[in-house]
């Protein structure tokens, strides 16, 4: 036996570890966080995002009024005018209107700011709710043969309806609430990550440490979470991020349209709407918001774009 | 070739029945009683019963769907609560403008972005390579109706050179027509320039490390040559399949350009539905969309045959 193989199992191994060893001393082996760091697209997509979500948690100390709050006699002002705001108990406050005021008479810049925190919920859970959904029925069809054809069959379909009509028809149908607008960004969404899960899982369980653990007769349940998924987490965070991103714009849509959250929700979505009667004359009603959301989707793309170079170069290369 | 062509064909069927499906049963996810939903807030109980029995939602679900798939083959979308005509008929009167702005677009969008994507492609990391990357990740960022309101404010309305809503009928005259439609086109097609150059440029950019690019740079033909024939013909195929992909991006845009440009389109008229919870017309032009998607996505594969000949199907 011995003369059939020239050089054993332990040679091979020495050989190879000697190969490793040669090229960590070349080329210094960077973590993946460390290479995620040192993106400049994961830098300033990151900071710009950091900002947002700090203007978000601070947006009351920010020299806002309540965005519910309005004043007859403070309507349709100019960027930068000073005017008078009613508080609920019934005082008149003197408050400078930096971006200006609607026809109601509501401030402009809290209703943006206060809108920030609606996005970047919006972004985010429908984000969670995707990935969620995605993971769990990618799963299934990867393992359970006999559910993977008509599943996928079914996420076919769903690909095949434009997503943001699936949004519109469904919010229509539930009416708009925080939870219906998110279920109904996220429904779309749900077989992209399917597919992706999918096709990861596929891969993954003919990886040899797969059939080990499954000779060693590991259930099914404990080889899904312990071998397939931490594989699967770069491309998923990845992929998270795109939906956020595309899941603030829609919930802006839904809301610019009239179909999404009420319209006394400070969303930027629901500012601009506001906006669109008076555009010839006040068009920083909707300038405002739309610079704000225009920011936002920009900063979590570019961060996505970052993480996708970094963390998942084949995902990279298929542009 | 015609076996592949029928089996094409055919795979198309399921897909399109399981839209049905889904279509059919959004209407079902909804709480509480159908007939109530859609006969509205103010509608009284004879007249959700007159509903009722007019949708047969006395009868099983699967029944219900056979009926209604089967007036649906047959081409009958049913009748809008809202405008009280015929669902096919409404969507008629609003396929030119919806069509206009969907060509005009195509034609600009390949018209930039694919001259674009091969110039940036063949000066690699030069300074027009980065603007393009930089601009696309930009142009999947802006939203359509914010930069439908920057251009009608500085075009129409700083500079008045264009009108700033609107739509006006080919049969009224082509200028008329186009003016109205360069606006929206112009909003519509930046998203999509930015998909269809990035992907020209990644795929130009393979074929360009071929050894026929050589060849024919060794022969000495003129770049132009070696670009236009050699390269950009042998990167057709993504380009088209991301034209075909980007149809759905297409449609999302349409229903929203034209609230903005206050076009009478089959997007206005969605959101118009949606507004008075009109159902029959969401589903019919939901299905209509869907129906377009798939049938593109179809024509685009049995592209591939003339734009590669070594595909033999």
């Amino acid at each position: 036996m011995a003369a059939d193989k020239p050089i054993s199992t332990a040679d091979e191994q020495a050989l190879f570890a000697a190969l490793s060893v040669e090229s960590a001393a070349i080329v210094p082996q960077q973590s993946a966080w460390q290479r995620v760091r040192r993106n400049l697209s994961v830098r300033i997509g990151g900071i710009a995002l950091a900002l947002l979500v700090l203007i978000a948690l601070l947006a009351p100390w920010l020299g806002t009024v309540d965005p519910s709050l309005f004043d007859p006699a403070s309507r349709d002002l100019l960027p930068g005018k000073q005017g008078a705001i009613t508080t609920l108990e019934g005082d008149s406050l003197k408050h400078t209107f930096v971006m200006g005021s609607d026809s109601f008479g509501r401030d402009i810049y809290s209703r943006v700011i206060y809108g920030t925190q609606v996005s970047l919920i919006v972004g985010i859970c429908t984000a969670l709710v995707a990935l969620t959904f995605g993971i769990v029925l990618g799963l299934c069809s990867g393992f359970l043969r006999w559910l993977d054809g008509p599943l996928m069959r079914v996420m076919d379909g769903v690909m095949a309806i434009p997503a943001i009509l699936i949004a519109i028809a469904l919010v229509a149908m539930w009416r708009g609430s925080l939870l219906t607008v998110v279920v109904a960004i996220a429904i779309p969404e749900i077989p992209r990550v399917t597919r992706l899960v999918r096709s990861l899982v596929l891969t993954i369980r003919e990886e040899p440490y797969v059939e080990a653990a499954i000779s060693l007769g590991t259930p099914t349940w404990k080889i899904m979470l312990r071998h397939i998924l931490p594989n699967c987490v770069a491309p998923l965070v990845v992929q998270g991020t795109f939906i956020c991103a595309s899941g603030i714009l829609v919930e802006a849509i839904l809301s610019f349209l009239g179909v999404g959250l009420p319209p006394d929700i400070p969303t930027w979505g629901n500012v601009m709407a506001e906006g669109r009667a008076q555009f010839n004359e006040y068009p920083h009603n909707i300038f405002f918001p739309g610079i704000f959301l225009a920011i936002t989707v920009l900063a979590v793309n570019m961060l996505g774009d970052g993480l996708r170079d970094t963390l998942d170069p084949k995902m990279a290369k298929r542009v | 070739m015609y076996a592949f062509l029928a089996r094409r064909l055919l795979s198309t069927i399921p897909v399109l029945l399981i839209v049905s499906v889904l279509v059919f049963l959004m209407l079902r996810l909804t709480p509480g009683d159908p007939a109530a939903v859609l006969a509205g807030d103010a509608a009284t109980t004879e007249q959700i019963a007159k509903i009722r029995t007019g949708l047969g939602l006395d009868r099983s679900i699967p029944e219900q769907f056979a009926i209604w798939f089967g007036n649906v083959l047959t081409g009958d979308l049913g009748e809008s609560f809202y405008y009280k005509t015929k669902v096919t008929t409404l969507i008629g009167q609003r396929l030119e403008p919806t069509l206009s702005l969907a060509v005009v677009t195509i034609v600009i969008a390949v018209l930039v972005a694919v001259p674009l994507g091969v110039l940036a492609a063949w000066r690699f990391g030069g300074w027009l390579d980065r603007c393009l990357m930089g601009f696309s990740v930009l142009g999947f960022s802006i939203p359509v109706f914010v930069l439908a309101y920057l251009l009608i404010w500085l075009v129409s309305i700083k500079l008045g050179w264009l009108p700033v809503q609107g739509y006006q009928r080919l049969g009224d005259g082509a200028g008329l027509w186009l003016r109205h439609l360069t606006l929206p086109a112009i909003t519509l097609s930046i998203i999509y320039i930015a998909l269809i150059a990035r992907v020209t440029r990644a795929s130009v950019l393979e074929t360009l490390g071929e050894d026929y690019i050589r060849t024919a740079r060794a022969k000495g033909l003129p770049e132009s040559t070696v670009l236009m024939r050699h390269a950009l013909t042998n990167a057709a195929v993504p380009i088209v399949t991301v034209i075909g992909i980007g149809i759905a991006l297409l449609i999302g845009g349409v229903v929203v350009t034209e609230s903005v440009y206050a076009i009478p389109g089959l997007g206005r008229l969605t959101v118009d539905a949606v507004l008075a919870r009109d159902f029959p017309t969401i589903q019919g032009v939901i299905l209509l969309f869907s129906f377009v998607y798939v049938a593109i996505n179809l024509m685009v594969d049995l592209s591939y045959v003339f734009f590669d000949p070594r595909i033999r199907y």
